[in-house]
């Protein structure tokens, strides 16, 4: 047998991997569920002592690489190579500066230790699942970058695209439920 | 050497203890250089998952994945030749009928390290006082055995899942075949550092590995939460490729409706393994990086609370139990309608009795706790949850019943199997609301009626189908049939065995007798029901041991079984030959085109082969 596969052999193959995808999105999620369960039952309605600005900066920061993430992928559904390898490099960028605005910046200058009660642990795990997803994340995207720049992606076959985009707007939308859970609510 | 190193195992165990030792050494560099000194505990959990890593990198868990990630052209896995005979069987092999057996060894062999271990801290219980063991010993002795014994299922369970379902729905193979094998190759470093845990001075918690006890206690702890962790990983990766299999790749004709009822019972599994089994990880790796870095998760002291844990955990190893029950539940009412001759009664609400177990499975965590000190309102909540749980569960009970009705009974080694099966849970099951209803529960609560309850479940929901269906399909694997006399033994010693350790733990739980205990009052006048709970505790093991003997003479010397043994409407006996060939169905096309268990329905088919002309040109 052959192994150029037909467009309908494609089409299959493209359901059972997307289906996959979501499958692993689900079940990561009840992890993620999980660590919010553990912040509310241990602080309740008590904030974290955290800097509300750059809380917001690295929110920002991570939205706005969702947008290119999403653009980069509309690009090399039309084909456009060299729109599809610019918007991908911005959103690296900005995910490497989300990263380092939580692990090398807010983890260095909290008020409190990762050993430091309830609320050191509920915010080094969050943050720390969350950034090491974010982190593979990066990984995919350079993967995904380096394999675009060999021209492997077309307007008609980009899954590999399409699935890390995917995986980044799954990590900015855990982002987008945990920032209020730790920044937003509750009193101090 | 040469010839050892091409053996994926054993070249993967080697990678896997130099990646410990360079993991271990790695860290504690880094603390040299930080300034720190040498720290036992996290250098074991980093050259433990380092270890792991390795031993798939040495396996070749990763080649694959690699080259597409260097945009290299990777053939899809039919196309890939793998080496003929038994070496296949030790290395990274793609084929979901290799995966399954690989699946069903490791479940053997983990069976027979977990119902050891029981045989020894059984020995220690025989009598009153302490004899063999000391407490740290006994106790993770009994820790051990129930999680390798979780292992065991699980890995049984993906046995089963991984060599009939695809067959079953006429898929070349599974849905994503490299991640399969991932699934599987990941589970057997995990098992190693499982058993370790023994080696680094073991663990006090049991199986449950509550907080405080396993924030403070000796540090096999750690080794045993990455063995589980990663175990995590295969249960989840494996479900997530079962569930992609059974609803996309099924083949022409086979609606959600008429497929296979063990096809339903493998779904609702999956879909429960797929997410709760995060929850399990997440509380382990919780007590881990609080023992590690101290932080403050479950140490009052420290603005923790150890309630929280006991959330999490139970949250998944509730469920677990439908994990493990519910495909053997699937078996029994596959395998009943062919040895009855008449078809499945309910079929509709039998597939659909998988799912509902499924989902209330997801209520009913905080009846573990009753005893814990959650919240007083959630107590009767979480009884009337538990208790629906009997509502679907006594819909399979009817069916097996009315199916049973009026049939033309055929009594095969497998049908003894089904039949123990149903009556072992049926003891399992009535046994289950005096633990779920909170004011009996107050009483019975870590004690040994717990354990009698809980040993009938996995036996009538798990040992007893998983070995009717080793019986079953050992033809279909090797093309020969066991041998029915070994089997007669190992059925008819097993159950009665079974049914005396079984009733005599209830009989002493009620009476008082704790859990993970290693001495008791001999006052108590416990010990001639102990002696006789550890004899036929030796018995089941010298009936199991029987059966592997037979299970290893009858690949040689079997009757020569190849065509449809059981006269099953199902397609991988009506349509493939025996053993199943290595591409399934390739060159045999067939199509769905009745009700899968209309037995005894003059001229009614449920599967046809397509007529080859139309697919020569
Ligand atoms: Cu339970």
């Amino acid at each position: 047998m052959s192994s150029i596969t037909s467009s309908a052999q494609y089409q299959k193959k493209l359901a059972i991997n997307r289906l996959g995808l979501w499958l692993f999105f689900a079940s990561d999620a009840f992890m993620f569920g999980g660590l919010l369960v553990a912040r509310f039952y241990l602080l309740g309605n008590r904030r974290l002592e955290l800097e509300q600005t750059l809380g917001l900066i690295v929110t920002v920061v991570l939205l706005v690489s969702s947008f290119f993430m999403n653009r980069a992928e509309v690009m090399i559904s039309k084909g456009n190579q060299k729109g599809f390898q610019r918007s991908i490099i911005v959103t690296i960028v900005l995910g490497i500066l989300f990263l380092a605005g939580v692990v090398g910046v807010e983890w260095q200058t909290a008020h409190f230790q990762v050993n430091e009660g309830a609320q050191g642990a509920v915010f080094y795990m969050m943050t720390g699942m969350h950034a090491f997803h974010v982190l593979t994340g990066i990984i995919f995207l350079l993967i995904v970058y380096r394999n675009g720049l060999k021209g492997k992606y077309t307007a008609e076959k980009h899954y590999a695209v399409e699935a890390s985009a995917n995986y980044w707007h799954f990590i900015d939308l855990v982002w987008i439920i945990y920032y209020p859970a730790l920044y937003l609510m509750g009193l101090i | 050497m040469r010839k050892i190193w091409s053996i994926g195992l054993i070249r993967a165990l080697i990678f896997q203890i130099l990646g410990s030792a360079i993991g271990a050494g790695l860290l504690g560099l880094i603390r040299l250089a930080m300034g720190l000194s040498w720290k036992t505990e996290p250098a074991l959990v980093v050259g433990g998952f380092i270890g792991a890593i390795f031993f798939m990198i040495g396996i070749g868990g990763f080649s694959g994945w690699w080259k597409m990630a260097m945009g290299e052209d990777v053939p899809e896995a039919h196309d890939v030749t793998e080496p003929e005979g038994i070496r296949r069987y030790f290395g990274f092999s793609l084929d979901h009928k290799v995966i399954g057996i690989q699946y069903g060894i490791l479940s053997m062999v983990l069976l027979s390290v977990g119902g050891s271990l029981a045989l020894i801290f059984r020995t220690e219980l025989a009598s009153s006082g302490l004899q063999i063991l000391d407490f740290v010993q006994f106790n993770t002795l009994v820790g051990l055995h129930g999680m390798v014994l979780i292992a065991s299922i699980l890995m049984g369970v993906a046995a089963m899942g991984n060599y009939v379902v695809p067959l079953m729905i006429g898929a070349e193979d599974m849905a994503f075949p490299r991640l399969n094998a991932f699934s599987f190759w990941i589970a057997v470093p995990a098992t190693v550092l499982l058993l370790s845990a023994m080696l680094f001075g073991g663990f006090e918690t049991g199986w449950t590995a509550y907080p405080p006890l396993s924030v403070r206690g000796p540090m096999g702890i750690q080794l045993f939460f990455a063995g589980v962790y990663i175990v995590g990983w295969s249960s989840i990766l494996g479900a997530l490729n079962l569930i992609v299999t059974t609803l996309k790749m099924r083949v022409k004709g086979m609606k959600l409706f008429v497929m296979p009822i063990f096809a339903w019972a493998v779904l609702a599994t999956s879909i429960i393994s797929l997410t709760a089994t995060q929850l399990i990880g997440l509380s382990f790796q919780l007590v881990m990086f609080e023992r590690l870095l101290g932080m403050g998760f479950f140490t009052p002291s420290n603005g923790g609370n150890p309630i929280l844990f006991q959330h999490l955990f139970w949250f998944y190893s509730h469920p677990a139990v439908y994990i493990f029950v519910l495909p053997g539940l699937g078996i029994i009412s596959e395998l009943l309608p062919v040895f009855v001759r008449k078809p499945l009664f309910g079929y509709k609400w039998v597939a659909m009795s998988s799912m509902g177990i499924a989902l209330t499975g997801y209520l009913v965590w905080g009846h573990h706790m009753f005893t814990s000190g959650i919240e007083e309102y959630l107590r009767v909540p979480f009884m009337y949850s538990t208790l629906l749980v009997a509502v679907p569960t006594g819909v399979k009970f009817f069916s097996w019943v009315a199916t049973l009705w009026q049939g033309k009974l055929r009594f095969p080694v497998p049908m003894l199997f089904i039949l123990g099966a149903i009556i072992v849970f049926l003891i399992g099951g009535l046994t289950g609301p005096p633990s779920g209803t909170v004011s009996t529960d107050l009483h019975l609560h870590d004690t040994y009626y717990i354990v009698g309850h809980f040993h009938a479940t996995m036996f009538g929901g798990f040992i007893f189908p998983i070995f009717a269906a080793i019986y079953y399909w050992y033809p279909k694997i090797t093309g020969r049939k066991m041998n029915d006399t070994l089997g007669k033994i190992h059925f008819y010693l097993m159950t009665p065995a079974f049914l005396v350790t079984s009733f005599g733990q209830m009989q002493i739980g009620m009476l008082g007798m704790r859990r993970r205990i290693a001495d008791y009052d001999p006052t108590l006048g416990f010990d001639t029901s102990h002696l006789i709970i550890t004899i036929a505790g030796y018995l089941i093991g010298v009936s199991v041991l029987i059966f592997f003997i037979n299970l290893i003479i009858s690949a040689k010397r079997g009757e020569v079984a190849t065509g449809n043994v059981w006269q099953s409407r199902s397609p991988e006996w009506s349509i493939l030959p025996s053993p199943s060939p290595v591409h399934n169905y390739k060159g045999m096309p067939f199509e769905v085109v009745g009700e899968p268990y209309d037995y005894g329905l003059e001229g009614s088919n449920y599967v046809l082969p397509v007529n080859q002309t139309g697919q020569a040109d």
